[in-house]
């Protein structure tokens, strides 16, 4: 607190170091990875989008007739001053994401459209354990997918060796575990994001207006000092704002730079739980974007000659209503996206099965239905990214999954 | 009382230190006041014993021997001033980064610091035994009024490193033995401690009669004696007159402690130095004095202590303190005649708080202070303080650096003083940082059911349901007027 202080160049700590405990697969046995005969060095990020994503504003299906309808004022089009980005002749990319874009262009970058954990409930709290640890339903939030797929590289395999990286005061579930991990956070005082402080003015408001007009007046003051400080405006550097967003991104990728770094981190990001005036094309939501996109930018630079080798992914738990509520947001849905971006992703293309937005196709009349399982597209990442072995992706890592496939190629050849 | 649960968290938290979750609740909404006075009853609970924790006159001795082998490395230093320098300038810390943990456990050390101080390894100590103490205790009722004793009575370490060194030595000495024991017990204790006469200057006053005051052209310090008067006891409208202040000054001159020589004693022992003393009768607060030495100034303690004045004092900041900011007036008159008839008796005090309607009945309209708060949150999160390092940051941030009021008069004890803008800010940036560093929680709105149970508003329920992630949740909770208020 007092004494701690703020920082903005990264460096590493090693918190646990384990042994490298009998292998249970040979190097040898790594498709990709031995036909690189060692050649390649991946590099793989995982961010975590907490508080479930409005897959439909962030890339939206134009080219489906009940779109438009269906998101109202949130939606996104081709037309007008927020125009959004087209991606192929059917989705387009939310305007926050010039950079994406950019990637996407370049073949470095896909989306996945329609996916969706194996969870059906809508309980973030639950969502996120799901999301995180991997196993099929809540409740198991000890460890993560990312760090027991670590766990099952074989000792001595370069990603194995260098371990993983979280980011934040505490690393996320993702990558929690028995594998090696280090920690790093842009500044060991986050302050509490603006989301955050928001939902506590409500609260006072209703509950307890004293402390809510002490509070209001505190974050404002707040706000134009750290204007004044960094002469932008008014952000906190939350984790839910673009600066917060960036600064960890930036930090991130210069430790995964380095030679004798961490080869794997995961990263958590928040504000996404849009419930109210989420905007579309432009407002919270495309702010948030911007972060995100920001970020991606972020690795793409710092990575450097890495980043041909690099898959960055960012999920989230779940996605929100297809159609908007009342106060110009959405609720808590179900499918939503996943975005791709690294030199190692076969990108250009939105993968999907698109399920169709009409009442019937919708998943219990009210959200995008799933035709995607989110554990496909991530064993397809581990798998020929990382070189984790099919068997331990259907057992370990996703526990009781072997019937959900790794998606093909993902990674570029 | 038979399963009231409202009195269950009116028993946890205006009495204690709030929830811990781990069926306190259901126990305090049994039997709320029997669930407070078996803590009252209980041998000894006051008291605070443990590793690292070591009496007044040992930790003086041990500060005193490091402020003289500084003062001789100093004056080594001086001697070679350039090697001197180049040492500063290798020892200056280099631009650090900040590590986060994996958990919650410290920062990773850093590039070579100097190694703490006597006093800092002390008031550290202390700090983490005295949080780790109201993190576990049942109801909390007893170290709440510890720390209500400990404001009343305060030193501030502000003052320097006699004061850091010794100020939780002082409260497990001076305050601890006497929080369920008697008033004047206490005083005496109190004013007597070497921290508390190296606070307001004592060892400094010299009777300008006695054989010290007639050799020096040194005299008497006031301090000491105006706010024994003024905060202690009768309170500033007590009817005391600047006379009696000088009157009661002389009569303590010679309170003092034994330095760094030991001539007198074991170093950092209380001593009276009779060198000091005035000689002679004083008349204070209408009533003269005759005894002689420690014994003149005993007798007046004895007489502030059962004053009415103080009786009306105490009273009311009791009440104040645990009930509103504007109290019942007459729960004041009931305290204050408890403390007259029982002559002080603080346990019987706190009984009477107990048994009183009125501590029962009125709104939770009190904030926290810092130090509540923090405590509170570490009992909700069921996370027991190992570093003083967090606490004693977030304290110094939220406003009640520990031990550290601005003056004698201790820490603020209104709600207005802790509602303040920026107070509110940082108790959402603390609450956030609390809630982003536990790795594997619970379900907060199971939490909330815990601690709160049918206390919890329906607004606070849904705002900690709804939040995007535990995290979020959490911080809501702990900034939640169910946590702030009491």
């Amino acid at each position: 607190m007092k004494d701690h202080m703020l920082c903005e160049t990264p460096s590493l700590t090693r918190r646990s170091i384990l042994s490298t405990s009998g292998a249970l697969f040979a190097w040898a046995n790594m498709p990709r990875l031995a036909s690189a005969a060692g050649a390649r060095d991946p590099r793989f990020v995982t961010i975590i989008l907490r508080g479930a994503l409005d897959g439909l504003s962030a890339v939206g299906p134009i080219g489906d007739p009940d779109y438009a309808g269906l998101h109202g004022d949130i939606a996104l089009s081709l037309t007008g001053p927020d125009a959004a980005r087209p991606l192929d002749s059917f989705f387009a990319l939310n305007p926050g994401m010039p950079n994406f874009h950019r990637l996407f262009g370049a073949r470095q970058a896909a989306v996945v459209h329609a996916v969706a954990t194996g969870y059906r409930e809508r309980s973030h709290f639950d969502g996120q354990d799901v999301l995180e640890s991997g196993y099929p339903g809540p409740g198991f939030a000890t460890s993560g997918w990312l760090n027991r797929a670590l766990a099952q590289l074989p000792a001595g395999q370069s990603v194995r060796q260098r371990g993983g990286l979280g980011v934040g005061v505490v690393t996320p579930l993702v990558l929690r575990g028995a594998a090696p991990v280090v920690g790093w956070a842009p500044q060991i005082v986050q302050p509490a994001g603006d989301d955050l402080g928001r939902r506590l003015l409500e609260l006072y408001q209703h509950g307890d207006p004293a402390l809510g007009d002490a509070l209001a007046r505190g974050l404002d003051i707040d706000k134009i000092a750290s204007r004044e400080m960094n002469g932008e405006k008014g952000s906190r550097g939350g984790m839910d704002s673009v600066a917060g967003m960036i600064q960890a991104a930036r930090g991130a990728a210069k430790l995964l730079a380095a030679d004798d770094g961490p080869r794997v981190a995961a990263l958590a990001f928040d504000g996404w739980d849009t419930h109210a005036n989420e905007g579309g094309p432009r407002g919270r939501l495309a702010q948030l974007l911007s972060g995100l996109d920001g970020a991606f930018a972020e690795f793409e630079k710092g990575l450097g000659d890495k980043w041909r080798d690099t898959f960055v992914i960012a999920v989230t738990e779940f996605g929100r209503t297809a159609r908007i509520n009342g106060t110009v947001g959405t609720d808590h849905g179900t499918a939503t996206v996943a975005f791709l971006a690294g030199g190692a992703v076969a990108g250009g293309r939105v993968i999907a099965d698109w399920p169709g937005l009409k009442d019937r196709q919708l998943f219990q009349n009210r959200d995008l239905a799933p035709t995607t399982d989110l554990r496909a597209v991530l064993k397809g990442a581990l798998s020929d990214h990382l070189g984790v072995g099919a068997a331990a992706l259907g057992t370990q890592v996703f526990p009781d999954s072997i019937a959900v496939k790794p998606m093909k190629d993902l990674v570029a050849a | 009382m038979a399963n009231d649960p409202k009195s269950g968290w009116t028993a946890l938290n205006r009495f204690g230190f709030g929830a811990r979750g781990d069926g306190d609740l259901a126990a305090a909404a049994a039997d709320p006041r029997g669930f407070l006075l078996a803590e009252v009853d209980q041998p000894g609970i006051a008291l605070l014993d443990g590793p690292g924790l070591a009496s007044t006159p040992s930790l003086l001795k041990a500060l005193f021997d490091e402020q003289e082998k500084r003062r001789l490395e100093r004056e080594g230093a001086d001697r070679a001033k350039i090697a001197s320098a180049l040492q500063v300038v290798q020892g200056a810390e280099p631009p650090q980064m900040q590590m986060a943990a994996t958990g919650d456990a410290a920062a990773p050390t850093q590039a070579a610091k100097p190694p703490p101080s006597v006093e800092q390894i002390a008031y550290r100590a202390e700090a983490l035994a005295r949080v780790q103490r109201a993190t576990a205790a049942r109801a909390g009722f007893v170290e709440r009024l510890v720390c209500f004793w400990s404001n009343h009575f305060c030193v501030s370490v502000a003052k320097g490193q006699f004061i850091r060194v010794s100020a939780g030595a002082f409260e497990r000495e001076a305050i601890r033995p006497h929080a369920l024991g008697r008033f004047v017990d206490m005083l005496k204790a109190v004013e007597q401690h070497p921290s508390m006469i190296f606070y307001l200057d004592n060892q400094q006053s010299i009777g300008p009669e006695s054989k010290a005051g007639l050799n020096r052209k040194r005299g008497l310090n006031e301090n000491l004696a105006r706010e024994i008067m003024e905060l202690h006891t009768l309170g500033v409208d007590g009817g005391y007159t600047q006379a009696d202040v000088t009157a009661f000054a002389r009569v303590i001159t010679g309170w003092t402690f034994v330095g760094r020589e030991g001539r007198l004693g074991p170093p950092g022992s209380p001593l009276f130095f009779a060198n000091f003393h005035e000689p002679g009768a004083q008349t204070v607060f209408g009533k003269t004095y005759s005894q002689s030495d420690r014994e003149q100034g005993l007798a007046v303690l004895d007489d502030l202590a059962r004053a009415p004045a103080t009786a009306r004092h105490i009273a009311t900041k009791f009440a104040k303190h645990f009930v509103a900011d504007d109290p019942p007036p007459a729960l004041v008159d009931r305290l204050a005649q408890n403390f007259t008839a029982t002559q002080g008796d603080l346990k019987a005090l706190a009984k009477t708080l107990i048994a009183s309607p009125e501590a029962w009945s009125a709104p939770a309209a009190k904030l926290r202070n810092p130090y509540e708060f923090l405590v509170a949150s570490a009992r909700v999160t069921g996370r027991t303080p190992v570093d003083a390092g967090p606490i004693l940051g977030g304290l110094a941030t939220l406003g009640q650096p520990l031990w550290s009021p601005a003056g004698p008069n201790g820490f603020a004890d209104t709600a207005a003083s802790w509602i303040s803008p920026e107070g509110m800010k940082a108790r959402l940036d603390i609450s956030w940082q609390i809630a982003s560093r536990i790795p594997d929680m619970a379900n907060p709105v199971d939490m909330l059911d815990k601690i709160a149970g049918a206390a919890a508003s329906t607004e606070t329920r849904q705002a900690v349901a709804r939040a995007e992630s535990k995290q979020q949740a959490l911080a809501l909770l702990l900034m939640s007027p169910e946590m702030q208020r009491r």
